[in-house]
């Protein structure tokens, strides 16, 4: 997709400039973002573009698991189940990574190698809440012990009262404490409750230098929508006809069909265009939309559906 | 009253508890046994075959995992519901198989009774089918009758709703759950059936009817790896039994053949209550 490169006075570092930037950016027309998704939600998908797009979902997939109750041995399971998802058959892609907590990086990074990325929630993940020293800490933790993919929360305190530079320098920080690991930022948009929101923190996230911006923990509902991640991916495409930079977009949690996937492929395809439908600037943080993937892939292996008894239970 | 306004039909789908339209958006015209047209109905693809198994499957959890007791009360409350509504059902008898009213209510009747006798056999069962079994050790050893899982299965073609109720009745009974497809040219009796089970104490899912041709729904049933067992009472075309059952063997279902001119006034047996569970059977060490 060729575009016009985009005429914009990005801020420079101070809290007024920035303010006077993202409080400047115009606002998102709700409806029609709704529209919008709805009628590219139409498309239907069909055979062997279909079958193209389940591998390139499963490539692009960020098999997660988040729990308290998460023990070394699960997460062992889970890589190898990135690593071949379908043991049935060889044909079936590895998923981009698998996402855990900081102190599971290492287990991960055992069974993975470097065939796959590992990625690690950081930053006093789900709610943010804690000084900035704890969150640096956090991240070279995370990283010493193996991370190659930093997942961090911004403070939606912060932001939603208006706080932005600290939103901002809490994001350079934790950048430099990744040092070589890529840098995802989770809005958190189930909380952040209006789009126009949504549109400056992804903006935010970007001038701070994010490598990816991420939709949601998985931890409030709603959220991943695709509305949200509509203004996301556009906020994504702007950013790029600014400054050349490509960031990537992460859809994460509430994707649980190869359907809603699908879906939100053509909203890539359709708004930042395809060099995006690559596993380095799209993915889906998910857990069960992986089996659901496999499902829908042996369904049109063996042409006959498949059903839950066919794939392992994580 | 001349003057009214005529409120034509077009009926849906029963899926999960709710009524969605055929996912292919298709309907076809239901016309009595004299030829006039009675209503417009969904007529159902292979995907809301799928999306129907998803349902069933869904359901299965707690439906299996209630008390026979409570299934026995919930099978019951259909008959209480559909005793509230006989003179509509009655009406769709009538007009679908062309029968006098005496015969229509009696068909009615029949049906409300069956559904109580099924009702009673729920925590019955495990009685009869199972045991406690003689074992050379020191061992408590029994048998028990589970229930399969996903049954999927063809009403009969002639009888619209005591044949129905015959075939879904003892699926249910033992804690499967059922996707049926009812009787393609007469289907209106099987939908009123769903409005009274949407009021009922029947959880979403346990009962799903679809309406269409079963030549077009069935093998994707037949072949779909997350169903358990076919019943195939009303298949009328013996060479798609014998291509449902070939695509049953895939995924080892059980499968229970067509069953053409079956007198259904007959009391049952309980033959179909037994063609639908598992036998589990548990050693326990005795004195511990």
């Amino acid at each position: 997709m060729t575009t016009p490169p985009l005429e914009l006075s990005l801020p420079d570092a101070s809290p007024g400039s920035l303010r006077r930037f993202l409080h400047g950016l115009p606002g998102v027309d709700e409806v029609g973002a709704n529209a919008r998704v709805a009628s590219l939600g139409t498309r239907s998908i069909k055979n062997d573009a279909k079958a193209w797009a389940i591998d390139l979902a499963i490539r692009m997939v960020d098999l997660t698991t988040l729990e308290g109750m998460d023990t070394r041995g699960k997460v062992r399971a889970m890589c190898a189940k990135a690593l071949r998802p379908d043991p049935t058959d060889a044909t079936v892609p590895s998923v981009a990574a698998v996402c855990v907590y900081g102190d599971l990086v290492a287990t991960a990074r055992e069974v993975v190698g470097d065939r796959i990325h590992v990625a690690a929630v950081a930053t006093a993940f789900p709610s943010g809440r804690s000084s900035l020293d704890v969150k640096l800490m956090d991240t070279r933790d995370a990283v010493a012990a193996g991370a190659d993919e930093i997942d961090m929360v911004i403070d939606r305190g912060a932001f939603l009262s208006g706080d932005l530079a600290l939103v901002h320098d809490e994001i350079v920080a934790v950048k430099e404490a990744c040092g070589t690991a890529h840098l995802k930022v989770i809005l958190e948009t189930g909380e952040l409750r209006t789009l126009d929101n949504v549109r400056r923190a992804s903006w935010l996230a970007m001038l701070a230098g994010a490598d990816f911006i991420k939709t949601s923990t998985g931890k409030v509902t709603p959220a991943a929508t695709p509305p949200v991640t509509l203004v996301m991916l556009e906020a994504v495409r702007d950013f790029e006809r600014a400054t050349g930079r490509r960031i990537g977009v992460k859809a994460a949690g509430g994707i649980r069909t190869s359907k809603d996937a699908i879906k939100y492929l053509v909203l890539v395809n359709e708004t930042v265009g395809d060099e995006w439908l690559t596993p380095d600037l799209f993915r889906f943080g998910a857990s069960t939309l992986l089996n659901d993937l496999l499902l829908q892939r042996q369904r049109m292996a063996s042409g006959h559906y498949s059903g839950p008894d066919y794939v392992t239970i994580d | 009253m001349t003057d009214r306004v005529e409120v034509r039909k077009t009926y849906k789908l029963f899926v999960g508890g709710a009524f969605p339209r055929s996912e292919s958006g298709r309907t076809y015209e239901v016309v009595a046994a004299d030829g006039t047209f009675l209503a417009n109905a969904a007529k159902g693809s292979r995907k809301d075959g799928r999306d129907a198994v998803l349902a069933a499957r869904k359901g299965f959890g707690a439906w299996s995992a209630a008390t026979a007791y409570n299934r026995g009360q919930v099978l019951y409350r259909v008959a209480e519901i559909m005793e509230g509504r006989s003179a509509q059902f009655a009406s769709d008898v009538m007009a679908a198989e062309g029968l006098d009213t005496e015969a229509a209510a009696r068909q009615v009747e029949a049906a409300i009774d069956r559904w109580v006798w099924y009702a009673g056999w729920t925590d019955k069962l495990a009685q009869v089918l199972g045991s406690a079994n003689q074992v050379a050790g020191p061992y408590f050893n029994f048998s028990v009758p589970e229930p399969t899982g996903v049954v999927v299965a063809v009403a009969p073609q002639d009888s619209s709703l005591l044949g129905l109720v015959s075939v879904i009745a003892p699926i249910v009974a033992t804690g499967s759950t059922v996707i049926v497809i009812a009787s393609t040219a007469r289907p209106l009796p099987a939908i009123t059936l769903t409005e009274a089970l949407a009021t009922s104490d029947v959880p979403g899912g346990v009962i799903n009817v679809l309406t269409g041709d079963p030549a077009e729904i069935m093998p994707w049933l037949a072949s779909h790896a997350d169903v358990n067992a076919l019943d195939l009472t009303g298949v009328t075309d013996a060479d798609l039994a014998v291509t449902l059952e070939r695509e049953a063997a895939g995924t080892v279902k059980r499968v229970r053949g067509p069953q053409a001119d079956h007198d259904w006034y007959a009391t049952p047996s309980l033959s179909r209550l037994r063609s639908f569970v598992e036998t589990k059977t548990v050693w326990h060490p005795m004195g511990t």
